[in-house]
């Protein structure tokens, strides 16, 4: 199998601190193209309800692929990255991510399977305030395929 | 940018009482080319030259530069951040991705975005949208279901 069973269950400590910036979210929210004002404009953010400007849904796999890194360049998971594809990805928002949030990452490896000839990890990584405020879980499969 | 001071408006959250299942969504065309996919590379921090290195791609066996699956799912989810009226009334997104979107230098690709009201709680106020996305005929992705709360 083309990534280390035993994997399965692991969990890496806490990343770096993540800080959330206005100008990172403006960059992604033009980058996919949301127009939503939510995202540039804070006195907008305000009047609904939030502390700053808030990120689009899927910003939040900035901070997850950054985790799941700590598992791809682990040399005892052998994972080759040139043969790695994206399964799947999923997002639960327990608030927006927010400019000036400072969030670490902790990264659980779920489940280690084969099938086919290519092995596929779910990791989970979920994302909380420096301060422990769940933030989001983000959960991702990737499909590392097999030898031909 | 404007000088102009901002007018913030009050929320325009879609009411959950206008909403009924299945209610279909606007659709939309999203339009990606190389210079798109770059914009997103340096957004998201992805720069996997699959996704804007030709001879690159081709040499790891695949027909062209493919869009990054994150473009395209978070390209999609507009259509429902727009539809609610605020892009923090989506609490929850998932997708599979189903082909790639290869992106072709002359031309780019287009990628349709459809999506249909799947179910409603009334005590929650949660709906669960279904998107489909195709290129070139294709569906790109699959089990895509955002729940966005409403008011």
């Amino acid at each position: 199998m083309p990534v280390n069973a035993d994997f399965q269950g692991r969990v890496y400590p806490p990343t770096e601190t993540y800080r959330v910036s206005a100008a990172k979210i403006r960059e992604f929210a033009e980058a996919v193209g949301s127009a939503d004002p939510v995202h540039v404009d804070a006195d907008v953010a305000r009047t609904r309800g939030y502390a700053d400007v808030i990120a689009p849904p899927t910003f939040a796999v900035l901070i997850a692929q950054q985790c799941d890194g700590q598992l791809i360049r682990d040399p005892e998971a052998g994972i080759d990255f040139s043969r790695v594809v994206h399964g799947e990805q999923r997002f639960v928002h327990h608030r927006p991510l927010t400019a000036g949030d400072a969030v670490v990452g902790t990264l659980h490896v779920d489940t280690v399977r084969e099938a086919g000839g290519h092995a596929m990890v779910t990791t989970r990584t979920e994302l909380a305030t420096e301060a422990g405020e769940s933030v989001c879980t983000a959960t991702s499969t990737i499909v590392i395929r097999g030898a031909e | 940018m404007s000088a102009q001071p901002s007018t913030p408006t009050a929320t325009p959250v879609r009411s959950f009482s206008d909403v009924a299942v299945g209610d279909a969504l606007p659709s939309m065309t999203v339009h990606v080319d190389r210079a798109r996919l770059v914009q997103y590379a340096g957004a998201s921090l992805d720069r996997n030259r699959i996704h804007w290195d030709e001879p690159f791609a081709k040499a790891v066996g695949l027909p062209d530069v493919i869009a990054h699956g994150m473009f395209t799912m978070g390209s999609a989810v507009t259509l429902v951040t727009d539809w609610a009226g605020d892009a923090g009334r989506v609490v929850e997104y998932g997708v599979r991705f189903t082909r790639p979107v290869v992106v072709p230098y002359d031309t780019g690709a287009d990628i349709e975005v459809a999506g249909v009201v799947k179910s409603a709680d009334p005590e929650t106020k949660r709906v669960t949208v279904e998107l489909t996305a195709t290129a070139a005929g294709e569906k790109v992705l699959g089990r895509a279901l955002a729940v966005a709360v409403l008011d």
